[in-house]
């Protein structure tokens, strides 16, 4: 019994979450929020899905052809989404691993050039806006290269969110 | 070769999937950032409109106290005793000022007896003001002059003698091709103003401006950017126009810093410019039309906004645009302004749109009303209209768009709640009446910054504001924790934390993800000690803690009563106003405790009590309130805005 009341308790717990997590990009205050937003709020909770990911969740809790996501579609779907943990973070080990491998000649920094080829033409390309951001925030001001153990540091710093 | 390909093959794999990690956990981070930003965000504006409330319900109590205070009790109980007791300190407080006669006005603002000093350097000005003149105001504000009393008072009354031929509702036109430029509040931030002057260029007979009210209050150059606006008006009187905000109040700007910073840099003479002031901020038009077809006004409309109403009322009458709508006794509302034409210009300066169709009383601010497309719609199509433009609300961009676009909120005072928390922006308005926005950021350091860099600054301080209200509420905090912790055990769950503080606060905020920010201490098993964390946040002194909680509102009635703006209250009002306040918070402060309060501060022991030394024994743990640091950790000087020149990008 005191076992079912916990769980309760979590759940309630995750729902609120959940919903302050929604809340913050329900512009029009009647719990919706624009599609495009489905990925942000998904990593905000804590997930690390693929872009494939996201399409697919959005896809199933989307609205046909309005470009909207409501609320009560939502909660469920994310509250089984963090109960499964079904995208769970990538440990820093394995960031510091990717960054090595890209750094062909193991210098411990890359060139904005090399990065943004690897960020833009691979996999799931950056768009020109989410380059540019990176490059601006973590392009080291004097030497011109991103350190990337400093910014393995920024990424994985307060994840306890 | 084969083995060339392979291995070319195998980097290839291993890079793409290096690559998918980086792009993951960057668009992660990223998003993380983002809602950083959203909460922080929410917690300023939060914490702003509650103080807007705490403002108004101190004086919709006082004014309630009032008419109470004109009865006799029969049955006079410990309440009722207080409350008559204060009630003549309430009495000398709303009496209203008699003395209206403009010449005996003129008299009393007289300025041709106040001698300018040799050592003084500013700007001398002459009447009729030239646009060099203005111009040279405009410099010497920048190098941090101040404008000599004796100048400034004569502005002012040039000022108010065009402001009472001026209608309720400006007039404008964009013929032969000019283009209005339009900007929203300004809250005292001159650098704001400076950067749309170097970005625009400064008003002239081609270039039109049009400036939506809340010059002053929270900024610290409110009297700056007075002085500016109303010298390019008197040099262009038909192409430099304003629009009365709720700022342009005398008792809003007790509470919010204006009537502070004119008596602190005007020691001698502040008291008069205040009351011309007063005056002049009456007879600031209402609204703006621009070619029939675009309204100009700050706050917003209603559903029984009439332009026709609007015109014709008697708009100087309505010297507070609070007051009278509070006060439930009728003596006070003059026979000129009837009750509709006072809730109208209410509803002009202070409501807010909603995305909901109707119309509802706005109770965040506790004046005008939340206002939805349907009311919009209307509106327009009644009066043959295509767009409304207003401010009154800061908006991170600088401006936005709602009701179908039929409706554009526009807010110039960048960094508002602090450095890189916001752009400003304005509005270009040509024959074609299509809105073209400029935004700019004025402070040198956000450049450097991306957006989301400039993130972890603000929400320091944003946290740092949050644990202080957090702090001045323990002893319900206390209460509400109490409530879940049936066993006293001294620990609540992280859910209980949250909804106790969320039933306490009222704030709306996401308080589950900004748990981990505001408590360091957390047992092993995920519970809170409650009596831990309040020693993580502050000190405790019951008498104290309330007063700091208060001392906004604390401030603002020792203001009040302060009638003749002199700085000093007598021992006799402090006592009175400690019993007011006393029974307003329904606690216990007894005599003795006043007396005790009273002996420390009146330190010279003459009889009186000079507000500023009262308040800043509260400013002992927290010298400035963390919303002003932020701005004055930004407070750039002339050298960060000529850095700014030599950029063409700016």
């Amino acid at each position: 019994m005191a076992e079912e009341k916990e769980s309760e308790e979590n759940i309630s717990a995750l729902h609120k979450k959940i919903t302050d997590a929604f809340q913050l990009f329900d512009y029009d205050s009647n719990n919706t929020v624009n599609v495009r937003e489905i990925g942000t709020i998904m990593y905000s909770l804590g997930c690390f899905p693929s872009q494939a990911d996201i399409r697919e969740f959005t896809a199933k809790v989307g609205e046909d052809f309005s470009g909207v996501v409501h609320l009560d579609k939502f909660l469920p779907a994310m509250t089984k989404v963090l109960l499964e943990n079904r995208f769970p973070p990538i440990p820093r080990s394995k960031l510091l691993q990717a960054f090595k491998v890209l750094d062909k000649d193991q210098k411990g920094y890359l060139k904005p050039e090399e990065l943004t080829k690897y960020m833009m033409e691979k996999a799931e390309p950056f768009t020109q806006e989410e380059m540019d951001e990176m490059l601006t925030a973590h392009t080291h001001q004097k030497d011109n290269v991103i350190h990337y153990e400093k910014l393995i540091d920024k990424l994985t710093a307060d994840q306890n969110m | 070769m084969g083995c060339g390909v392979s291995k070319s093959n195998q980097f290839h794999k291993h890079s793409r999937k290096a690559a998918v990690l980086i792009q993951r956990w960057y668009r992660q981070y990223v998003a993380r950032t983002e809602m950083r930003r959203r909460y922080t965000w929410h917690i300023f504006q939060s914490i702003e409109y509650s103080g807007e409330q705490a403002q108004i319900k101190v004086r919709s109590y006082c004014f309630s106290m009032r008419s109470v205070c004109y009865a006799v009790f029969s049955h006079q109980t410990e309440l009722e005793n207080r409350v008559y007791l204060a009630g003549n300190l309430i009495s000398h407080i709303f009496r209203e000022n008699d003395v209206c006669w403009d010449t005996e006005w003129e008299r009393y603002f007289c300025y041709k007896n106040i001698e300018v000093p040799e050592v003084y350097s500013g700007p001398h000005l002459t009447f009729p003001l030239t646009v060099e003149q203005a111009v040279g105001l405009l410099e010497a504000f920048r190098n941090k002059k101040q404008l000599h009393s004796r100048y400034v008072l004569e502005l002012l009354l040039e000022t108010w003698k065009l402001l009472r031929l001026l209608p309720n509702i400006n007039r404008i036109s964009t013929c032969q091709s000019k283009e209005v430029t339009i900007c929203g509040d300004l809250h005292g931030q001159l650098e704001d103003l400076l950067l749309i002057f170097y970005k625009n260029g400064t008003p002239s007979l081609e270039k039109p401006y049009l400036f939506n009210g809340d010059f002053v209050d929270r900024g610290k150059d409110s009297i700056e950017i007075l002085l500016i606006l109303f010298s390019f008006m008197l040099v262009y009187p038909c192409d430099v126009y304003l629009n009365r905000g709720n700022h342009e109040d005398h008792i809003i700007n007790l509470r919010y810093g204006f009537t502070k910073e004119v008596l602190t840099k005007y020691k001698i003479h502040g008291k008069r410019i205040l009351k011309l002031l007063q005056k002049i901020f009456s007879w600031l038009p209402l609204a703006s039309v621009i070619d029939q077809k675009v309204l100009v006004l700050h706050g917003g409309i209603s559903d029984s906004t009439d332009l026709g109403v609007l015109a014709k009322a008697n708009r100087h009458n309505v010297r507070n645009t609070h007051a009278r709508i509070l006060s439930k006794s009728t003596d006070s509302v003059s026979s000129d302004t009837t009750k509709d034409e006072w809730r109208q210009i209410l509803d002009v300066l202070w409501s807010d749109p909603m995305n909901q169709d109707g119309c509802m009383p706005n109770e965040v601010r506790g004046g005008g009303c939340y206002w939805g497309p349907d009311i919009t719609e209307d509106f327009l199509n009644r009066n043959n209209m295509q767009l409304i433009i207003r401010s009154h609300e800061c908006k991170q961009e600088g401006y936005e768009f709602c009701h179908n676009r039929k409706v554009l909120t526009l807010f110039s005072a960048s960094n508002y709640y602090d450095v890189g928390s916001n752009r400003g922006a304005y509005v270009k308005l040509g024959p074609d009446l299509v809105p073209y926005v400029i935004q700019y950021q004025a402070s040198s350091m956000t450049r450097e910054l991306t957006a989301r860099q400039s993130v972890g600054r603000t929400e320091r301080s944003a946290l740092k504001v949050l644990r202080e209200q957090l702090f001045a509420h323990k002893s319900d905090l206390l209460c509400a924790f109490k409530k879940f912790d049936s066993k006293n055990t001294g620990l609540v769950s992280l859910n209980d934390w949250a909804s106790a503080v969320e039933s306490v606060m009222h704030l709306n905020l996401p308080w589950r993800t900004l748990r981990c920010q505001l408590v360091a201490c957390k047992t092993a098993d995920g519970t809170i000690d409650y009596c831990d964390w309040f020693n993580e946040l502050h000190i405790d002194q019951s008498l104290l803690e309330t007063l700091y909680r208060h001392r906004s509102t604390l401030e603002t009635i020792f203001r009040i009563v302060d009638t003749d703006n002199s700085g000093f209250i007598s021992m006799e009002d402090f006592r009175q106003t400690w019993k007011l306040l006393s029974v307003y918070l329904k606690m216990e402060i007894t005599d003795e405790d006043i007396c005790n309060l009273a002996v420390t501060i009146d330190s010279n022991q003459d009889g009186s009590i000079d507000i500023d030394e009262f308040m800043e024994a509260f400013r002992l743990t927290d010298k400035k309130s963390r919303l002003e640091r932020g701005r004055s950790m930004f407070m750039g000087t002339a050298s960060d805005l000529t850095k700014l020149e030599d950029d063409p990008s700016v």
